[in-house]
């Protein structure tokens, strides 16, 4: 089954751009990005796009559909009404660079924030003992395919650009998660840098990163929040705060 | 034209997959300077695409493990037409690469005692695998892209400067690379983003591109896998080894088709899944060669007790080696009994439970779910052969992973040949990863100590960046989607998974025509993210390895692992004998036959004579290896 | 200057969003019941009547602790004289600091808010009207780290509204063995209220979430997975529970008041 849709690609570069029409052919099964790469093709051979895998998981094919940060890739045409028109614009989180293509380099400068894991030394190669339960949750933040739609569709950055200087967003608050839950890194003040340098406190958990993951990660639950709570634990609970004082309690600190 | 930029390093790195970072890291860590180039963002490498696990012989499954049980599967699974040196290095060192791994960070799934997981896969005598749920490349990458951050993070503490030691130079492509007097001088190619040039001076180069898939029209890698690093690396005079050997991975979804060539993972085979044809016969049992009829269960219901009970019974055919699988669905396709798609089924819903399914394949019942909105927890999925992976590469020491014929030049991961020999095991391909990489790192930082500097010409530069500018002054030519389009398709017809000389000679007389056309190549638009004008490039490239496939195809009559000739079905233990070397001479490929070194005695004598008579001729048994 | 998706370097389109759901349904709803419960819960405060009916008490006047509780409803004794001027304040405004309190640093209410009232996404991927925004990270809304105090106040609501609701299974003779409608009521109202407490993410860190190592403690372990499954739910918890203690209350004011009569099933 073949259909005609009509697309609305933003192009454009840092300087201006403008959505265009254009209408092109789908076949059933199609995905959005296969839509895109038949525009390129035919219509529009210097359309920029950012993809790689084609099969969720890699990350590379974020973009905005109808409003909402998606991949292009798990996005299935037929998830559109037929007749309805589809809008495709870059991340409006991010800078452009050229139509579809943005500048996500903020997140690498963000990842270098984070201090990395810190193994114990005295551990000989083959000798860590982890059990499954210990490290599951970790794990679960470490499927994070880093298309940061999360951090596209973050209104504390994506509203205020102003925010980028001292916020690392969701995705690098499941990575401080990661390593703060994990059965064995040695470093011990995550929680006080997330609140104090990575901006955990400019989170009002209204859930989009979470409504938006595509691999279905619960960034606010089981990331953003447990770490609230565990900064509650060493900065703003002083029955905690006193029991440290007196005797130390296995993940304080 | 804007101005060049112009850096200096001690190693350039091209391509940040799972063998690229973690030769960077080799050599950084030993002080060097390193720039990691790569053509997508950092951590996007097809290296996450990777499944099933990292074999390694840790034995925290099964304690009968140990290197020289890998080391007999590797090369049996390569038909005996390894570099025995890699296989034995690759199997002597993998346990300490995940180790390793494990002490950056990584979160390897565990056993009840808290070790690392190993699970079975086809062609692995024991469960062997090191994974994660089914997303081991992903942690892979991860792990190895954050251990760079680590390494940068004590740079920018000590020196206040995190990029002193390694700068990642993403979406950046390298379009040729630069020798003075023999030696490596460095590298020269364009950011993707503006089309500004750059050039790198560097002593030693270490290619770690990965694969060629994107050469084939059904494939399971992405656009990256264009057989850069193996034509940069023919270009600069190095050779490549076996290149009619690649792997077409028997499962990969056949429908819908805007998911075609997109990799099933055997996990699912490992799981329990069966396939079956359009009859509903469980047709495997009817391929199992001669040399695994002891190790594979003859009968479906032998087969289902080995999932309870592996140690009295034989393994399911499903767990064949790739190469058997694929041929076997092949042929039922071609009896016509395969599904109105081309492909046959297979299910894993008859034998698991749905919620079980969803505990140990996540990542395949998310990806038939939401890119082809199949549930695998209720039907059977389409599957055929995609091409996957190529065993050919780069010739390499084993040791230092430097490229025969080129100081400076090393090359490590897919790039490389020589360490499958004819067909890869499912897993081997992380683990090699890793343990090349290192070795290509440490083969740079040996270099480099002794050849610290390196100048390329004006010259150099010059014509480098000729070539860059020529598609966009040439007035309607060709356009380069269409040449790769029938590129793919002439691939794919004449010297895919079956082949005989008669096609296979027809493509080399095409691929040569589609090559002259593409000097033809003009591109519209200008140079900002302009994927016409990237595809140009890789076009080039995948032209030239196209070339070698099929010329090297040509001359090997039998039929081995990756490569299958209908006009000469059967191996030939006189052809284990040879590896097929390619060369450039600036104008085509050629193709020269080079005996393969012969194995110790010490790893001769792991084997069963019995077992080697299958594979070698009466006189090399007799010899029983050198030394 | 423009900030935001209108910044310079952003991709230059003039609409605040190209959503094309009805995005706007769910904050309006959020805003409706909640701006609704908001109105009652501060007219049922203020009102200072009507909250007692033998043997129910309405969850929004319970404990009683004034010298001011009409005869009967106070459990705990009297121990204070809320009166201001010589004239009684009513003791819901002490008593439902704390609920409220609880509600309004609860992470699910936080979400539902902040997006409703102060539009801040209104909507994911729908630009906010603000200039500015800093979130949770000075005061007032720092105080949205109190959230576990409220919590451990809850739960001592909690056991007083249920012991409320056992005092429910006698007659107006205060005979045992009882059950009439407002027994239920009352019932279903604080076990939604134990749900909501129990599936709150703070009691999930509590109980477990803290821990780095779950295989040293398995007991907690056990709890956190079955507190995480609850947790799941616990905006339909949270929903629920506020719709059934407002119902309570209002059951107990018809009773009180005379209007509805509280029918007896034996």
């Amino acid at each position: 089954m073949t259909r005609k849709i009509n697309l609305r690609i933003w192009r454009g570069d840092a300087t201006d751009g403008a959505l265009k029409n254009v209408e092109v052919e789908a076949n059933e099964g199609e995905v959005v990005l296969d839509v895109i790469h038949r525009v390129q093709a035919t219509q529009m051979g210097d359309l920029a796009v950012r993809w790689n895998c084609k099969a969720g998981k890699c990350g590379s094919c974020s973009m905005e559909i109808n409003g909402k940060p998606r991949l292009a890739c798990m996005t299935q045409v037929a998830s559109f009404p037929e007749g309805e028109e589809i809008t495709i614009t870059p991340l409006r989180a991010f800078p452009v660079i050229k139509d579809l293509v943005t500048d996500v380099s903020f997140n690498y400068r963000k990842a270098m924030e984070i201090p990395a894991y810190e193994h114990p030394k005295d551990l000989a190669p083959g000798a860590a003992r982890m059990e499954q339960v210990d490290v599951e949750r970790s794990q679960e933040f470490r499927k994070c395919i880093e298309c940061f739609l999360c951090q596209d569709v973050c209104h504390v950055i994506r509203d205020h650009e102003e925010n980028k200087k001292s916020f690392a967003g969701p995705r690098f608050f499941i990575r401080i998660a990661e390593l703060d839950m994990h059965p064995l890194d040695l470093l011990k003040n995550r929680k006080q840098k997330a609140q104090e340098e990575h901006g955990l406190g400019m989170c009002n958990i209204t859930k989009c990163c979470t409504e938006v993951c595509p691999e279905h990660i619960r960034i606010t639950d089981n990331a953003i929040i447990p770490m609230k709570e565990r900064v509650v634990d060493v900065k703003y609970d002083p029955i905690r705060w006193l029991g440290t004082k007196i005797r130390k309690r296995e993940g304080i600190v | 034209m804007t101005s060049l930029e112009k850096y200096k390093y001690d190693v350039v790195v091209i391509g940040a997959g799972g063998a690229g970072l973690r030769a960077a890291v080799e050599a950084r860590e030993a002080g060097l300077s390193v720039a990691i180039v790569c053509k997508s963002l950092f951590g996007k490498a097809h290296t996450v695409m990777a499944e099933g696990g990292a074999a390694a012989s840790m034995g925290n499954v099964n304690d009968n493990d140990n290197w020289k049980v890998h080391f007999r599967d590797t090369m049996r699974g390569g038909k005996f037409l390894n570099h025995y040196r890699m296989a034995e290095l690759h199997a002597k060192e993998s346990p300490d690469r995940i180790w390793e791994l494990e002490m950056w960070g990584a979160l390897f799934d565990r056993t009840k005692e808290g070790k690392i997981s190993q699970r079975n896969f086809g062609g692995h005598e024991y469960p062997r695998l090191a994974h994660v749920g089914d997303r081991t490349g992903l942690e892979l990458i991860r792990t190895m892209q954050q251990r760079i951050v680590a390494l940068q993070q004590i740079d920018a503490r000590e020196n206040g400067n995190a990029e002193s030691h390694i700068k990642v130079f993403a979406e950046l492509t390298i379009t040729e690379i630069l020798k003075e007097n023999g030696k490596i001088a460095g590298a020269y190619g364009y950011w993707r983003e503006n089309g500004n040039e750059v050039l790198f001076e560097a002593p030693a180069v270490i290619i770690a591109t990965g694969g060629v898939g994107k050469t084939f029209k059904i494939t399971s890698n992405s656009w990256e896998g264009t057989g850069d690093g193996h034509a940069l690396a023919l270009k600069a005079g190095a050779n490549l080894v076996d290149m009619e050997f690649l792997q077409f991975h028997p499962t990969g979804m056949v429908w819908p088709p805007s998911v075609r060539g997109i990799l099933v993972t055997e996990s699912v085979r490992g799981e329990g899944g069966i396939l079956t044809n359009s009859l509903g016969e469980r047709f495997m049992f009817k391929y199992i060669p001669e040399v695994f009829k002891s190790i594979y269960a003859d009968n479906e219901e032998e087969a289902d007790r080995w999932y309870l009970d592996q140690d009295n019974n034989r393994r399911p055919p499903e767990l064949l080696p790739r190469d058997e699988v694929a041929r076997a669905i092949n042929s039922e396709v071609k009896a016509g009994r395969g599904t109105e798609h081309g492909g046959v089924f297979l299910d894993v819903s008859k034998r698991l439970s749905a919620e079980v399914i969803k505990k140990r394949l996540p990542s395949m019942w998310h990806q038939f779910f939401e890119l082809a909105g199949v549930d695998i927890t209720k039907e059977a999925m389409e599957v055929g052969p995609t091409c996957h992976y190529v065993m050919g590469g780069v010739e390499v020491e084993p040791d230092t992973a430097a490229a025969i014929g080129v100081p400076g030049l090393f090359a490590a991961g897919e790039v490389a040949g020589g360490m499958h020999g004819s067909n890869r095991l499912g897993g081997n391909s992380l683990s090699d990863l890793l343990v090349f990489g290192r070795r290509a790192g440490m083969g740079a930082v040996a270099y480099v100590k002794s050849n610290p500097t390196a100048t390329v010409s004006e010259k150099a530069i010059t014509d480098a960046a000729a070539r860059i500018e020529a598609p966009f002054s040439r007035a309607g030519g060709e356009n380069s989607y269409s040449l790769h389009a029938e590129l793919q398709e002439v691939t794919h017809n004449l010297v895919g998974i079956i082949r005989t000389g008669k096609e296979v000679e027809e493509a080399i007389e095409k691929i040569a025509a589609i090559r002259a056309r593409s000097a033809n190549v003009a591109v519209a638009g200008g140079r900002k993210f302009n994927p016409g004008f990237h595809l140009a490039f890789d076009l080039d490239n995948m032209l030239l390895v196209a070339e070698s496939t099929a010329k090297s195809a040509l001359l090997r009559e039998e039929s081995r692992g990756g490569h299958t000739r209908d006009d000469f079905p059967g191996m030939n233990s006189k052809w284990r004998q040879v590896n097929h070397i390619s060369s450039f001479d600036g104008n085509k490929v050629n193709i020269k036959a080079q005996p393969l070194p012969s194995i110790p005695k010490e790893l001769f004598d792991l084997f069963d004579v019995h077992e080697l008579e299958k594979y070698m001729t009466p006189e090399e048994i007799a010899k029983g290896g050198s030394n | 200057m423009a900030t935001g998706v209108f910044s310079a370097s952003r991709a230059k389109i003039k609409e605040r969003t190209l959503r094309t759901d009805r995005w706007w349904v769910q904050p309006a709803i959020t805003f409706g019941v909640l701006f609704s419960f908001i109105i009652y819960a501060t007219l049922r405060a203020f009102e200072n009547a009507n909250y007692f009916a033998e043997p129910l008490i309405s969850p929004f006047y319970s404990p009683c602790l004034s010298t001011e509780c009409v005869p009967g409803s106070s459990l705990m004794g009297q121990p204070f004289n809320f009166t201001l001027f010589g004239s009684a304040i009513s003791p819901a405004l002490f008593i439902l600091i704390f609920p409220l309190g609880f509600r309004m640093t609860c992470y699910y209410y936080r979400k539902a808010y902040y997006r409703a009232f102060w539009f801040s996404p209104p909507a994911c991927a729908v630009a906010e009207p603000h200039e500015k925004y800093t979130g949770e990270t000075r005061a007032p809304l720092i105080l949205q780290n109190a959230h576990r105090w409220f919590f451990y106040a809850g739960l001592v609501f909690n056991v007083i509204l249920t012991y409320d609701a056992i005092l429910a299974f006698r007659n107006q003779e205060k005979q045992w063995g009882h059950v009439s409608v407002g027994t239920l009521v009352l019932l279903f109202s604080s076990f939604m209220l134990w749900m909501y407490s129990l599936s709150c993410h703070t009691c999930r860190h509590t109980i477990g979430g803290r821990l780095k190592h779950f295989s040293k403690h398995p007991i907690r372990y056990r709890l956190w997975t079955r507190i995480s499954i609850l947790n799941h739910s616990h905006q339909q918890f949270a929903w629920v529970s506020l719709f059934a203690v407002a119902f309570a209350d209002i059951y107990v004011r018809q009773v009180s008041s005379g209007a509805w009569t509280n029918f007896y099933l034996f």
